[in-house]
């Protein structure tokens, strides 16, 4: 059989088929092929969405200040002279009180003495701490750990709300009741008072081994960890097995399951990758909560461990000296205010670029 | 009442009672996991006092009966005595220091709701003009600060620098900061709730009608697009409680306002256990309930929400 068909050699119609009649068609001019060529290269909804971030000013300065803080936290420390638990007034056993509560762009006794001899000292930009320790450095320790808890916590929430809310959604039915129940029951647990609570007993009963990342943190920090595992993932749950569910209707999940493929490839290949910009948004929303609640913890004496300052221990420890060094109050407290609105405005334009319905 | 909502209702307060159920039991045995009795402290007393104190409080008897007698204790609404305060029932004191806590959190919650209403319509009605940028500026830096921070600036600026208010919570005065500092931030997302379900009403097709037969315009604001704005603002009410009582947990501490917040950390940083238990209850319990009327009544002003 030929494969190109002449339309004046039509094989002879079947009355009692359907087979089109070529001859009724129209040959399309080159005007109107002409209007059918795509002029501009088709965009993915990833670029769709960036182009939108992109024109969102607050948004762009909001990640180009987190950009700027995390490149800070990175880089500054490892250039910096001071470090965060070097006490600058203890020499040889003895304190030196005049390095003490040092305002910013202040000096120590021993620091002035060689500065009079032409030395050159790295000032103290944001002033020293009640034991002397330069507080610039703090500041900058205290924002890692408390980003890095946010971003880490955040991460856990991901994890464990993407894969049970996924199966949720997925398999629906009985098994959907039974573990949206569950989800119900952990959703109204007020989540503060139960962070508090494990704090108080995790602190008791976990000893991490001396020397590793953990043991410098402190229990606190890894009950924070814990409880978000055990509580916090539930809202992101939620949110995933609502975009599942209307996701799992569409055709091309009925194609993949005609096919054959399995429940986990489904799940994996094809329902995730359409929920990633809900992801994406609610992750970051998630990591000011997570600070929030590191820092308040912290605030309670049940965060960090000393000598690692987090924003949150450093205004705890600055009400102490609150009338005399206001300033050991304000500079953690712009730091924290600064990651969380940029976080929140960042979060905004996110979902404002990447939710469909806001075309 | 039809047969739908007594359905949600029923589901609903079962749902609630199994939390309160789940809180004791969660706060029980974490409790139980912390090594050491209750009486350690610097000088251990000997063997005998040691036993004797365990048959007093029962806790020489096996887990399972403690923790029957415990639930028992809870649903009758007995705590047990604290360790610390000898010779106290917890739930004496927790009322004593809920009496106060109540006064801050009643006046910070009505604050931050009619404040946050007034704020976000006017956000609404003056929509994109200078009006509502500046309301939206400072209700967004103001979800930026957690409330620990907001209090102590606060106190920074208003008792030490301009000395306006007593930096103590407990003379004249003192309790303005302490509510203002609690209600900062539940007020502003108030004020972001409502202006934009106020701005998603004012859109609608009634509003115009209701503006084209010449209804005046301050009568289409409070009578007919209020009343569907602030729905939204219910479901919050449930959240906004618990936010407010676990918020006044440290800005008690900070102002020393003798209230139930500061109980609780000082029995945290005193190992007062069952004190921490009592408090912790006590506080779920009131959460749970919250959210359960905020849940319902939500359910029962605004006909249109689907209970499923």
């Amino acid at each position: 059989m030929k494969k190109t068909k002449n339309i004046n050699e039509m094989p002879k119609k079947n009355p009692l088929s359907f087979q089109l009649n070529l001859q009724k068609f129209e040959k399309a001019s080159q005007e109107s092929k002409a209007q059918k060529i795509v002029e501009r290269e088709s965009v993915t909804f990833f670029k769709d969405g960036m182009r939108r971030l992109w024109k969102n000013k607050i948004a762009v300065t909001c990640a180009f200040i987190l950009l700027f803080i995390i490149a800070a936290i990175i880089f500054v420390p490892l250039f910096y002279p001071y470090s965060y638990d070097q006490q600058l007034g203890l020499s040889m056993g003895k304190t030196d009180y005049s390095y003490a509560n040092l305002g910013p762009f202040e000096y120590g006794e021993t620091e002035q003495e060689r500065m009079e001899n032409g030395e050159f000292v790295f000032p103290h930009i944001f002033g020293t701490d009640k034991d002397g320790r330069d507080y610039f450095i703090r500041v900058l320790y205290g924002t890692r750990v408390s980003l890095g808890v946010g971003l880490f916590a955040s991460i856990i929430v991901l994890i464990i709300g993407t894969l049970y809310g996924s199966i949720s959604g997925y398999f629906g039915g009985k098994v959907d009741l039974i573990m949206m129940r569950l989800v119900d029951i952990i959703y109204s647990l007020p989540d503060m008072l139960m962070i508090i609570l494990f704090s108080v007993v995790l602190k008791q009963i976990i000893n991490p081994a001396p020397g590793t990342i953990l043991y410098k943190l402190g229990a606190g920090m890894i009950s924070i960890f814990v409880v978000f595992a055990l509580l916090y993932w539930v809202s992101m749950a939620r949110l995933i097995r609502g975009q599942i569910l209307t996701i799992k209707q569409q055709e091309f999940v009925l194609t993949a399951k005609a096919l054959g493929a399995s429940p986990a490839r489904i799940i994996r290949k094809h329902l995730l990758p359409n929920c990633i910009s809900v992801m994406v948004i609610s992750t970051a929303l998630q990591i000011p909560n997570a600070i929030f609640t590191e820092s308040f913890l912290s605030y309670l004496g049940l965060g960090v461990s000393m000598p690692m300052p987090s924003l949150g221990s450093l205004a705890a420890q600055a009400r102490e000296g609150i009338y005399s060094y206001p300033y050991q109050l304000i500079f953690p407290a712009l730091a924290i205010c600064l990651i969380v609105l940029s976080l929140n405005l960042l979060g905004d334009g996110l979902r404002d670029a990447f939710d469909p319905k806001q075309k | 009442m039809d047969k739908k909502f007594l359905y949600y209702l029923i589901k609903r307060v079962l749902l609630a009672v199994v939390t309160i159920f789940l809180v004791v039991t969660i706060t029980f045995w974490t409790m139980q996991a912390i090594p050491g009795g209750p009486f350690l402290s610097e000088k251990s007393p000997s063997a005998e006092t040691m036993a004797a104190l365990e048959a007093k409080y029962g806790l020489d008897k096996p887990l399972g009966e403690q923790y029957l007698t415990y639930v028992k204790g809870v649903f009758t609404l007995d705590f047990g005595p604290s360790l610390k305060f000898r010779g106290q029932q917890v739930m004496d004191l927790i009322l004593e220091g809920f009496a106060v806590s109540a006064k801050i959190g009643l006046m910070a919650a009505a604050m931050a709701l009619i404040l946050g209403m007034v704020f976000g319509s006017l956000a609404a009605v003056f929509h994109d003009r200078l009006v509502d940028r500046i309301i939206m500026v400072v209700s967004t830096a103001c979800v930026a600060m957690p409330s620990f921070l907001i209090a102590t600036l606060l106190l920074l600026i208003f008792a030490v620098n301009l000395g306006w208010f007593p930096t103590n919570g407990n003379q004249a005065g003192g309790l303005v900061l302490p509510t203002v500092a609690l209600a900062l931030y539940p007020m502003s997302y108030t004020i972001r709730l409502t202006r934009s379900s106020m701005l998603d009403v004012l859109g609608q097709d009634y509003i115009r009608t209701a503006k084209a037969k010449g209804v005046k315009p301050s009568m289409v604001l409070f009578k007919h697009a209020l009343k569907n704005a602030v729905t939204p603002v219910i479901t919050y009410a449930g959240p906004m409680i618990a936010f407010i009582l676990t918020g006044s947990l440290v800005v008690e501490e900070i102002f020393a306002v003798h209230g139930l917040g500061s109980f609780f950390v000082s029995s945290i940083i005193n190992r007062d256990y069952p004190m921490v238990m009592g408090v912790t209850i006590f506080l779920a319990v009131i959460v749970i309930i919250m959210m359960l009327i905020s849940d319902v009544l939500y359910k029962l002003v605004d006909p249109r929400v689907d209970l499923s």
